[in-house]
């Protein structure tokens, strides 16, 4: 067996089991840290079909920065697990419907192609030596999928304008600070000297 | 079939040799610099450091280690003991990680990977995890505050951070490190720190703000919150903490070499009179000079100012390095594009 289908199967057992711990432990904070070791395993196997642009943007983005402000809110939460629990028969139908449709849509992917043996999903020929993966992903998406990725922006970039106006309100009675004029603020504005004589001295 | 297993062997063990070779060095750096900040502030607040152990004070690190070595590791009674130990190694790992990618001259370089600048900037935002686990696993208040804290700055400052690098990007174009530093070649005004001035001021500030180094270390301010997110911690585990900081500080001061001052490159190049001697080649020592320079920067900017406030620690990551760098990013593809900057002349 070549070391890269040992590497392969190694990274897929712990892919999957992390999957499953991600559902199954009781500890959301476990779970959150359970789904970055999940991401971690798929970035490796993505490094074996040699596109380590997506692989090291992976751990980049949802690693890096989506799963850190995960582990954020899921820390600072104060989680009663039994009332999730409860809910657990409510939602099993709709759990068991979208389970059953993403199957299906794996399943068609497979029949489409006749079969699961490798002749029918061959391994990718190894890219030439000096290929840049970030390169070629760079050249097709600024030319054949210009229009779409320029859409994907746009609709990042309201989803943040909505953010942020859905959050934003005014409250009533906050004290607020202008910079500006902190750092603009001359001596004479806050001390002020006294001259003072002595005091006569006291008592005796 | 024996043939290739005995010469994965000998790959292995040369790729082992050369992981030894760069960390080895790189915990004894460590050492020293603890060392050298103890030493360097301490003459600028006019007194002498440390100064019992051995002449000078020299092997004061290695009483520090060996103490710290010997001390109890206390588990508070209510932490989660499996995160709580596995913390520091979460913050230490990606700190040596990193450095496969670094050059340290022309050929001396782990694994010369092309997208070795973004590998970089995804090993400095998985250093983060550390922390968080580390303050969540005390079960300590002090502790969660310090590594909210330092959550949140650490991702605020990774946006200005990754910005001024894809000004580097944009005028090297490369992600590989190596060809970033050829791109550089030709003498000092030819670094990209001249033509990239704002990026390499908010680099190296973001550097600051990503280590929760002075003037941004409110992750572990004294005198609001003890020390932070490792104030359950001591003996060795505090000393992996003190590593991974210590290690993170040094690569960022190797980076800022890298990409914005030339690598190993020398600034006399093409000079008449020194430009055919020693000083004007390239080579791994300039590249330690410039990494040394930049990491006493780290210590005269802590001697030097005082901490920030938390509110204007965010303010300055968000309101104004990001435009900055949003801005000059656009510069620098007129630059770019107009042949302003010529790669590698």
């Amino acid at each position: 067996m070549p070391i890269t289908e040992i590497v392969f199967y190694v990274f897929s057992l712990v892919m999957v089991s992390a999957g499953v711990a991600v559902i199954t432990v009781r500890n959301p904070v476990y779970s959150a840290l359970f789904l970055v070791l999940a991401f971690f395993s798929s970035a490796a196997i993505w490094l074996l079909l040699e596109a380590e642009f997506l692989a090291i943007v992976l751990i980049l983005v949802y690693v890096g920065a989506v799963m850190v402000l995960f582990l954020f809110v899921v820390m600072m939460l104060d989680i009663n697990l039994t009332p999730l629990k409860e809910g657990f028969i409510r939602y099993l139908p709709v759990g068991i419907v979208v389970a059953v449709l993403m199957a299906a849509e794996l399943l068609l992917v497979i029949w489409s192609k006749g079969s699961f043996d490798q002749g029918a999903f061959p391994i990718p020929p190894p890219n030439p030596v000096g290929f840049s993966n970030t390169k070629a992903l760079g050249e097709l998406l600024f030319t054949n999928y210009l229009l779409a990725f320029e859409a994907a922006g746009v609709i990042l970039l309201v989803a943040i304008i909505a953010a942020i106006a859905l959050t934003l309100r005014k409250r009533v009675g906050e004290k607020r600070q202008n910079p500006a004029m902190q750092v603009r603020v001359q001596r004479d504005e806050r001390v002020r000297l006294v001259k003072m004589d002595p005091e006569p001295r006291q008592g005796n | 079939m024996s043939e290739t297993l005995w010469d994965q062997l000998i790959y292995i063990v040369i790729l082992l040799l050369k992981i030894v070779a760069v960390v080895v060095p790189l915990i004894l750096t460590v050492a020293y610099y603890t060392y050298m900040e103890r030493k360097v502030i301490g003459y600028m607040q006019l007194r002498r450091g440390p100064n019992r152990i051995g002449p000078a004070g020299l092997f004061q690190p290695f009483a520090d280690v060996l103490k710290l070595l010997l001390k109890e590791i206390v588990l508070p009674a209510n932490a989660n003991k499996f995160l709580f130990v596995l913390a520091p190694v979460l913050s230490l790992a990606p700190a040596f990680a990193a450095w496969v990618v670094i050059p340290f001259n022309d050929w001396m370089v782990i694994a010369d990977i092309d997208a070795g600048l973004l590998y970089l900037l995804a090993m400095s935002s998985i250093g983060v995890y550390g922390l968080i686990i580390a303050g969540w696993a005390s079960n300590s208040k002090y502790a969660f505050l310090g590594s909210i804290r330092s959550c949140a700055q650490m991702v605020s400052y990774e946006i200005a951070m990754g910005f001024a690098l894809v000004g580097v990007l944009i005028l090297s174009g490369s992600l590989n490190l190596t060809e970033i530093v050829l791109a550089q070649q030709g003498g000092l005004l030819d670094w990209f720190w001249l033509p990239l001035l704002p990026l390499f001021v908010v680099y190296i500030i973001s550097g600051l703000a990503e280590t929760n180094r002075a003037p941004f270390d409110v992750a572990e301010g004294e005198s609001e919150i003890v020390a932070g997110f490792h104030v359950e911690y001591a003996g060795a585990a505090f000393a992996v903490f003190f590593l991974a900081e210590y290690a993170n500080m040094i690569l960022i001061s190797a980076l800022t070499a890298i990409l914005f001052a030339g690598g190993w490159l020398s600034p006399f190049e093409g000079l008449w009179l020194v430009g055919d001697t020693f000083l004007g080649q390239g080579s791994i020592f300039w590249f330690l000079l410039k990494t040394v320079f930049f990491m006493y920067l780290f210590l005269w900017w802590r001697a030097t100012y005082p901490r920030y406030r938390y509110d204007q620690i965010m303010r300055l990551g968000w309101k104004v390095f990001v435009p900055i760098t949003m801005g000059w990013v656009l510069v620098a593809a007129v630059f770019s594009v107009f042949g302003l900057v010529v790669r590698g002349s």
